[in-house]
């Protein structure tokens, strides 16, 4: 790449451009693999581990499932700074809902604070969210907010820039009734595929079960990873 | 007129951020003149964990476009005795920003009575940062000891923060970067990772045009903080090895003239001796 000649005189780009570093322009974003899925009992989440600031990587071993509650986890997506600072807004709420109410809140109810924070912002923020958890009266439930702030429950949902890769994957081996070790290989694989067709998503692969008996937390790491067809 | 002075706006010392000057600038740039650049501080600075505690370490110079504005800043801010932060981006922003979140823990310290958690510093930060937008150019890297143990947060100016063993940050970052993904290890002694944290910083001063000078050090654990300024001067200048003055005499003279030239005495004044002051 770059030639010997001091880069400070390259024309066209003053020093000062030329080694301006891009954290100062470039947004901190999560370009990102996530996934859900609903078994009965409970949910399975998962998410690579990569954040990005352009072509740099500021974290290999980032955490995007974020708890909100005991029993309420969301997958973040898009802007990192957006998505903590929802999440963090939202787990406030819901500390609060909890105190009140003496009472876990629903899954469903902390989707629509979520939702509603999107929502009012969509304008400004860049936050696609997932957002995931178990409650005593639906049970396991999976809900995602895209980037306009609409809400959808679905029996299982994607996010991110590596999710394009793999819709065909998933839609071919989704079924309905899966077991929690089958939700579990099913989150994986999908997530190894995603992480190898999508630059800005990789690292580490993120699981996680919310049931009844709260969280149970997976890490896979380098060679137990699933491989598919490498060329 | 009113009988009792008012202050007026000028009048008042108000506290944090001052905007007043981006009206000139808005002015300076219709009128086709260039935007006055801020002190941008081109860096190097990292932070990782280590047995006992944490090491913080930065470079020490100043960048103002291509000049080098100051040779030996200070660039490890203070938090609170068990908590200090690094500062990379705007030197103006990093500078109040790390004021007013360490004033902010000391009110807080005084009435809670505790000492300030990393935690609670990282979360201030944040919440600032964001509600700028990014506009405040502030890259920190955040650490301290507190009751839970040892903590390392990078904040970034849009208010994202990761929370990680070793973490760089500035335009020297890269080069640091690689210095940690090759000698980290985990539970490291105390001379360990302050050798490795100086090597980072070194690996910037060299590599990357915006870092240079000094390596500042600060290690904190949990009862002692050493701030260890000048930690390693990684250019030392060489001495030099001869005399390259010129000897008297070498250039010769041709030719000496003195001229005298015609003057008035306008008056003369005699100086006492002056008493010595013994108040």
């Amino acid at each position: 790449m770059a030639t010997m000649t001091s880069g400070i005189s390259r024309p066209g780009i003053s020093a000062a451009e030329f080694m301006k570093p891009d954290w100062l322009t470039a947004e901190h974003e999560t370009g990102t693999s996530i996934i859900a899925v609903e078994f009965d009992g409970g949910v399975v989440i998962g998410a690579d581990s990569r954040t990005t600031t352009g072509s740099y990587i500021a974290n290999r071993v980032t955490d995007k499932l974020t708890k909100v509650t005991d029993y309420i986890y969301c997958c973040r997506s898009g802007s990192a700074a957006d998505t903590q600072a929802v999440a963090d807004i939202v787990n406030y709420h819901l500390s609060f809902y909890k105190m009140e109410m003496n009472d876990e809140p629903t899954v469903k109810t902390a989707a629509n604070v979520f939702r509603e924070l999107c929502y009012n912002y969509r304008d400004s923020l860049s936050a696609g969210i997932i957002v995931a958890g178990w409650d005593k009266h639906n049970g396991g439930q999976v809900y995602a907010i895209p980037l306009g702030g609409m809400i959808s429950r679905q029996p299982f949902t994607t996010g991110g820039s590596g999710s394009t890769y793999i819709y065909g994957y998933v839609d071919s081996n989704f079924k309905t009734g899966m077991t929690k070790e089958e939700c579990l290989k099913f989150t994986g694989e999908a997530l190894a595929l995603a992480m190898a067709r999508d630059g800005s998503s990789g690292g580490i692969i993120r699981l996680a079960t919310v049931t009844k008996e709260g969280v149970e937390r997976y890490t896979i790491t380098g060679n137990d990873i699933p491989k598919f067809y490498e060329g | 007129m009113a009988a009792v002075a008012i202050p007026t706006a000028t009048d008042l010392q108000i506290g944090g951020f001052n905007f007043e000057n981006c009206r000139r600038n808005v002015v300076l740039k219709e009128k086709g003149l260039k935007e006055p650049t801020a002190y941008k501080t081109g860096t190097t600075i990292v932070g990782l964990i280590y047995k006992d505690g944490v090491v913080l370490a930065a470079d020490t110079r100043a960048t103002e476009d291509t000049v080098v504005a100051d040779k030996n800043c200070e660039k490890i801010h203070y938090i609170s005795s068990n908590i200090y932060c690094c500062g990379a981006g705007t030197a103006a922003d990093t500078e109040m920003t790390t004021q007013m979140i360490s004033s902010q823990l000391e009110l807080h310290r005084l009435n809670t009575d505790r000492k300030p958690r990393v935690c609670t510093a990282n979360r201030l930060l944040k919440q600032m940062l964001f509600r700028y937008h990014g506009y405040i150019s502030a890259a920190l890297v955040l650490g301290g000891v507190d009751s839970t143990g040892p903590h390392l947060y990078s904040v970034y100016p849009h208010g994202s923060t990761d929370k990680l063993p070793y973490v760089t940050m500035g335009s020297g970052s890269l080069a640091a970067m690689s210095v940690f993904e090759d000698g980290f290890k985990p539970d490291m002694e105390k001379q360990e990772a302050m050798q490795l944290a100086r090597n980072a910083i070194v690996a910037g001063i060299f590599n990357d045009l915006g870092s240079g000078s000094n390596v500042d050090v600060c290690v904190i654990t949990k009862d002692k903080t050493e701030y260890l300024r000048t930690f390693d001067e990684a250019n030392l200048k060489g001495q030099r090895q001869g005399n390259y003055r010129y000897k008297r005499g070498t250039t010769g003279v041709l030719k000496t003239q003195v001229k005298k030239f015609d003057y008035e005495v306008v008056g003369t004044k005699v100086k006492g001796e002056e008493k010595m002051e013994t108040a």
